[in-house]
């Protein structure tokens, strides 16, 4: 549904306002990284803008201290609709080794909805290129929840398995 | 002037192509890269090793039930040190080299896995048989007491 309602929205370029919200500069400079002629990000329609109200993406990186919290909310205010947010990171995505210090929100989606997701810490320009590539509809999706369990002892005994993987059945 | 400028065209036609065809075509990263966690499901005995080291708080331990002992690893936020990897004593968590993780869904950066615990006769905690203890012995670990054994 997102990605046909981004195919629609965004045919071709994607301007993109990045945030800096406490990241230790390591996705910063990975995000730099992709827009080098390398990497090449500026094929897709990828362009750094120098104001929110001149974008269509805000890339988000940084765990949201909370200091800039309510910046954070006003920017996204400031952008024009339809627009997409980024988090790229881990610290982005989930707050990385800082989700619980008192000082910091832990992930942009703790502020504003996020619609994808790029983690890594840093992300390779890589990955960051197939979250952009993601996003336009270029690639398909190659991670999704797990959910595992191991047999229990009794369904070990009847030498059956109910669920697939787990232990094998053989003690 | 001018003269530098030509040359720097020049030199930006000898160039040649220098954009990777990334998304198009595969690239692998380099050996001993750390990407996406994955757990050995057979392998995983519960002991929370993975759970006590890790920098982020990826892994979440929880005793659901008498015999059932879940784990959640909410890797969003994993830093990719590698820790849980080092001190895993069954090798049942590792870094694959996978990169490609992005996703518009939550829901999609979190593995839950159920493991079955095994009861003690005498005090109910839960452990796999052969205990840990034995195992690291068996290895040929060398700890202080014999673990109330001979
Ligand atoms: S995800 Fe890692 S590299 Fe990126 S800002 Fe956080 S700590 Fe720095
Ligand atoms: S690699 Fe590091 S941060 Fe990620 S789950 Fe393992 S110990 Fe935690
Ligand atoms: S993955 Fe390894 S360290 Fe973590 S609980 Fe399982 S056996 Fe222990």
């Amino acid at each position: 549904m997102l990605k046909r309602l981004c195919a629609r929205a965004f045919p071709r370029a994607l301007w993109v306002y990045h945030a800096n919200t406490g990241a230790c500069n390591g996705c910063d400079i990975e995000v730099i990284d992709v827009l080098t002629p390398y990497y090449d990000a500026e094929r897709f329609g990828i362009r750094l803008v120098g104001s929110p109200r001149h974008a269509d993406v805000i890339l988000v990186t940084g765990p949201v201290t909370r200091q800039v919290a309510p910046a954070l909310r006003r920017l996204l205010e400031a952008v024009p609709a339809p627009k997409l947010v980024f988090a790229v990171g881990s610290c982005a995505c989930g707050g990385g080794a800082w989700f619980d210090s008192y000082s910091v929100l832990g992930g942009a989606d703790r502020v504003i909805p996020v619609d994808y997701y790029v983690p890594g810490c840093p992300p390779r320009p890589e990955a960051i290129l197939h979250g952009v590539a993601l996003a336009l509809g270029l690639v398909e999706k190659k991670v999704a929840g797990e959910a595992l369990r191991q047999e229990t002892i009794e369904e070990l005994a009847m030498g059956v398995s109910r669920f697939g993987g787990g232990r094998d059945a053989t003690p | 002037m001018l003269l530098s400028k030509l040359r720097e065209a020049l030199i930006c036609f000898g160039a040649g192509r220098v954009t990777l065809p990334y998304p198009a075509a595969p690239r692998e990263p380099a050996p001993g890269f750390r990407g996406k966690i994955q757990v050995d499901a057979d392998l995983c005995f519960g002991c929370g090793g993975c759970a006590h080291v890790c920098p982020a708080g990826v892994i979440q331990v929880e005793d659901a039930a008498q015999l059932t002992r879940v784990l959640e690893f909410h890797w969003s936020r994993c830093t990719y040190c590698g820790r849980c990897e080092e001190v895993c004593p069954e090798g049942a968590i590792r870094l694959t080299s996978q990169f490609e993780t992005a996703t518009d869904r939550p829901q999609d950066m979190v593995i839950r896995l159920e493991v079955f615990m095994g009861p003690c006769q005498r005090c109910g905690r839960c452990f796999p048989p052969p205990t840990p203890l034995e195992r690291m012995t068996a290895a040929g670990f060398r700890h202080g007491g014999d673990g109330g054994r001979a």
